[in-house]
C-alpha cells in the first residue's frame, strides 16, 4: 500500500467529520508534521510498546486461566495503538487517568512489566502493594493517576488534575480516558459541562471499542456519534481512527495543544476495537459473531498494520520485529516468574496505606508529600 | 475572648486557611457571588478572588470530583455541599474514589479535600434535605468525619481539617449557624481526633456529637437542679477517628451510660459506641446502656414535630438518663 493512495482516502481532519476507513491509514497520518518528525529510533520504540502491551496481555490471560491472577482482567488487546499513541504525544506537565482496562495506559507511561504483573497476582512487589489488582494501577511519578473501577467516575477527577495544573499556571493538561459505555454516566456530562464553563485543559478520550461491556454500542447510546454530544457544551470534538497509531498522535496532539494553548476542552473519540470479552470472564460469545473479529484482526490489526507500514518506510523488517516480538515474550515471561516469586502482603498491610497520617513519619506530617507543597 | 457565631467561625476558619496557603480553594453552589446559601462564606469572594472563591454548577458528582482529582495533585479544596443530604449525588466521588485511591495505589496518592455545609434535620425541610450521613462515610476507611457542636470548635476543627492530608468529611449543622460562643481570634487549631468533655459529672456519662451536645448539655442542667445527678457530657466532635480513650475514660468514672445522636438508630454512630463500650469497658459498667436518637423515621416535614420530637429533645434525654440510673 502507498503513502500515495492512503493520502488520497484520509479522513478530513476537520473536527467532527466522520471517520471513513482508509485504505492504509497508517502512512496517511504519518505525515503529518508530528509524525514526519519522528525518528526511526521512535518508530520503532512506538511499535515494542504496542508489542509489549499485546505480549503482556496474552501473558496476563494465561495466568488468569491458570487460576494465578483473581477477579477480574480488562485486556486491552486490540486498542494498543490508543494508549501508545496518545501517550507518546504527551509532554512534561501533561497528565492522564483512565478506566479499569488500564494495562495499556500503564505500559505505555513507562510502568514496569514486573510491577503491573504482580499486582494483578496480588504480590506487594504490585505497582500498588497487591492492594489495588489489575483495574487499579497507580503511577503518579509517571503522571498517571490510576486506572478506576467505576465506569465514568474517573472523568471529573481528570477535569480537577487539568484544573489543578491551570490553577497552578503550568502549561499541561490531562488526558481523561473512558470506555464508549461511560459516555452515558451523569459524572461525565457534569464533567464536560464543568470543563467547558471553566476552560479546563482537558481532553476528554472516547476509547469506543464498539461494546459497552457486552451491549454493543447501537443497543446503548442515543444519537448519532458519541463524540457529537460535546456540541452542546460547546466543546470541540473529533473522531479518530485507532487502529492507525499515526493518527491517534496527530489528533491527541492536536486536542493537546488546544488544552494547553487555549486552555479549552475537547472530546475525541478513538475508534477501535478489542478482541476478548469485556473482562476475561465473559465469554463473549452472546453478542458478537467470532467472524467479526476474526474479520477485524485480518484486516485492521493495529499491530500488524503498523508493523507494515514501518516495514513500508525502511525502519523495519521482519526479522527485527520478529526479535522485537521475542523479546516481549521474553519480559512477559519474566514478569509472571517475578509475580509468582514475589511475596503477598502480610496480614498487616492490610491495614496500612488507610490514611497518609497513619502512615507518613512523623517529619513528613506536617509537611506532606504532595506534587505542589 | 471575642463572642462570634458558628456561621461567623466557620468564615473565619476558611478565610484565615485561604489567607495561609495559596493551595487552598473553596468551591461549591453558590459560595461566591450569593456568599453561601447560608452565607458561611460571606466576602470570601470579594477578598480572594474567583481564581480561588469557585460557583459551581449544580452538579455534586461532577465538581466534588473535580476538587477530588485536583487535591491528588496537592491542591486543598474546602467543597461547599449546600446540604449533606446531597452527599448521595456525590456518593461515588466519595465512597469509591476519595475513600479508596490511597489505599487501591498502595500509599502512592493522598487526597487532602475537605467536604463541607450542613447536615441534620430541624429545619422543615422534609425528608430529603435532612440527612445525617456521619454513620455512612465513617462506615468507610479512608476518610475522616468531623462534626463540630460550637463556634470555637467549629473554627478549630475546620482549620485543622484544612491542613489534614486525608480526605475530610465535615459536617455542620444547619440549626447552629447563629449559636454564639467565645472563639479564640486567629490561630486556633482542635485536633481531629480529640473527643472533649463539655460538662464535667460523676454520676452518669452522656456521649453526643453535633446539636444533639447541646441538647445534652440542657438535660444535664435540668438533671442536676431536679435531680441532683451530676452528668458529664462527652462531646466527640471527630466521629472517625474516635477518640475511644476518652470515652472509656468517663465511662470508668462514672460506670453509667447515655448516647445521644441526631441521626436515625439503625446502624447509627452509637451503636458502634455501645459496641466500644461493652467490649473494652463491660465491667465497669452498673447498668445497661440506653440511647435516644431521632425516631426511626424518614425525617417529617410537620413543623410542629420535628425539631421537639423526632429529634432528640431534653425530656427525653432526661427521661433515658433516669431510665439509666434506676
Amino acid at each position: 500500500m502507498s503513502k500515495k493512495t492512503a493520502a488520497n482516502n484520509e479522513p478530513k481532519a476537520a473536527d467532527g467529520a466522520k471517520a471513513e476507513e482508509a485504505a492504509n491509514p497508517i502512512s496517511a497520518a504519518a505525515q503529518a508534521p508530528i509524525n514526519a518528525k519522528l525518528k526511526p529510533e521512535a518508530r520503532i520504540e512506538l511499535f515494542r510498546t504496542m508489542v509489549r502491551i499485546r505480549r503482556f496481555e496474552e501473558r496476563c490471560l494465561r495466568a488468569y486461566q491458570q487460576g494465578k491472577i483473581g477477579g477480574f482482567l480488562h485486556l486491552y488487546i486490540g486498542q494498543e495503538a490508543v494508549a501508545t499513541g496518545c501517550v507518546s504525544v504527551l509532554g512534561d506537565n501533561d497528565h492522564l487517568i483512565t478506566a479499569y482496562r488500564d494495562h495499556g495506559h500503564g505500559l505505555a507511561v513507562g510502568m514496569s512489566m514486573n510491577e503491573m504483573m504482580a499486582e494483578n497476582y496480588g504480590k506487594a512487589t504490585g505497582c500498588s502493594k497487591g492492594k489495588g489488582g489489575s483495574m487499579h494501577y497507580f503511577a503518579p511519578d509517571k503522571n498517571f493517576w490510576g486506572g478506576h473501577g467505576i465506569v465514568g467516575g474517573q472523568i471529573p477527577l481528570g477535569t480537577g488534575i487539568a484544573f489543578a495544573l491551570k490553577y497552578k499556571g503550568l502549561k499541561g493538561a490531562c488526558l481523561a480516558f473512558m470506555g464508549d459505555g461511560a459516555v452515558n454516566q451523569g459524572a461525565v456530562h457534569e464533567a464536560y459541562n464543568l470543563a467547558a464553563l471553566w476552560d479546563i485543559p482537558v481532553v476528554f478520550i472516547i476509547e469506543n471499542n464498539g461494546y459497552s461491556m457486552g451491549t454493543s454500542q447501537t443497543r446503548s447510546s442515543a444519537g448519532e456519534s458519541l463524540a457529537k454530544r460535546a456540541e452542546g457544551y460547546g466543546m470541540t470534538w473529533g473522531i479518530c481512527n485507532g487502529h492507525d497509531l499515526y493518527e491517534v498522535r496527530d489528533k491527541v496532539a492536536a486536542a493537546i495543544q488546544l488544552a494547553h494553548e487555549k486552555s479549552r476542552p475537547s472530546v475525541l473519540e478513538i475508534r477501535t476495537y478489542r478482541y476478548r470479552g469485556h473482562s476475561v470472564s465473559d465469554p463473549d460469545s452472546t453478542y458478537r459473531r467470532k467472524s467479526e473479529v476474526e474479520d477485524y484482526r485480518r484486516t485492521k490489526d493495529p499491530l500488524q498494520l503498523f508493523q507494515t507500514s514501518l516495514i513500508a518506510e525502511g525502519v523495519l523488517d521482519e526479522e527485527k520485529a520478529a526479535k522485537i516480538d521475542a523479546e516481549a515474550r521474553a519480559e512477559a515471561d519474566a514478569a509472571a516468574d517475578f509475580a509468582d516469586a514475589s511475596p503477598p502482603p502480610t496480614v498487616e498491610d492490610i491495614s496500612k496505606d488507610i490514611y497518609w497520617e497513619q502512615d507518613a513519619p512523623a517529619d513528613q506530617r506536617t509537611k506532606g508529600r504532595l506534587l505542589f507543597d | 475572648m471575642p463572642v462570634i457565631t458558628y456561621r461567623e467561625a466557620l468564615n473565619q476558619a476558611l478565610a484565615e486557611e485561604l489567607d495561609r496557603d495559596p493551595n487552598v480553594i473553596l468551591m461549591g453552589e453558590e459560595v461566591g457571588q450569593f456568599n453561601g446559601a447560608y452565607k458561611v462564606s460571606e466576602g470570601l469572594l470579594e477578598r480572594f478572588g474567583s481564581k480561588r472563591i469557585l460557583d459551581t454548577p449544580i452538579s455534586e458528582a461532577g465538581f466534588i470530583g473535580l476538587g477530588l482529582g485536583a487535591s491528588m495533585l496537592g491542591l486543598r479544596p474546602v467543597m461547599e455541599l449546600m446540604f449533606w443530604s446531597f452527599y448521595s449525588v456525590a456518593f461515588d466521588q466519595i465512597l469509591n474514589n476519595a475513600a479508596n485511591v490511597r489505599y487501591m495505589s498502595g500509599g502512592l496518592i493522598h487526597c487532602p479535600i475537605v467536604i463541607r455545609g450542613p447536615a441534620n434535620g430541624g429545619t422543615n425541610v422534609g425528608a430529603t434535605h435532612s440527612h445525617t450521613p456521619e454513620n455512612i462515610c465513617a462506615h468507610h476507611p479512608g476518610v475522616k468525619v468531623v462534626v463540630a457542636a460550637t463556634p470555637a470548635d467549629a473554627k478549630g476543627l475546620l482549620k485543622s481539617a484544612i491542613r489534614d492530608n486525608d480526605p475530610v468529611m465535615f459536617m455542620e449543622n444547619t440549626i447552629l449557624y447563629n449559636d454564639k460562643g467565645e472563639v479564640p481570634d486567629g490561630e486556633h487549631l482542635v485536633p481531629i481526633g480529640l473527643a472533649d468533655i463539655k460538662r464535667s459529672g460523676t454520676d452518669l456519662t452522656i456521649v453526643a456529637h453535633g446539636r444533639a451536645v447541646l441538647t445534652s448539655l440542657k438535660a444535664a442542667e435540668q438533671l442536676q437542679a431536679e435531680h441532683k445527678i451530676s452528668a458529664e457530657v462527652v462531646d466527640l466532635r471527630s466521629i472517625r477517628p474516635l477518640d475511644e480513650e476518652t470515652i472509656l475514660k468517663s465511662v470508668r468514672k462514672t460506670h453509667r451510660v447515655l448516647l445521644v445522636e441526631e441521626n436515625k438508630p439503625f446502624c447509627g454512630v452509637d451503636a458502634q459506641i455501645s459496641y466500644l463500650i461493652q467490649e473494652k469497658a463491660f465491667d465497669d459498667l452498673d447498668a445497661p446502656i440506653k440511647r435516644v436518637s431521632a425516631i426511626d423515621a424518614p425525617q417529617i416535614y410537620a413543623p410542629a414535630l420535628e425539631r421537639e420530637h423526632q429529634l432528640p429533645n431534653p425530656a427525653r434525654i432526661l427521661k433515658a438518663a433516669l431510665e439509666v440510673l434506676r
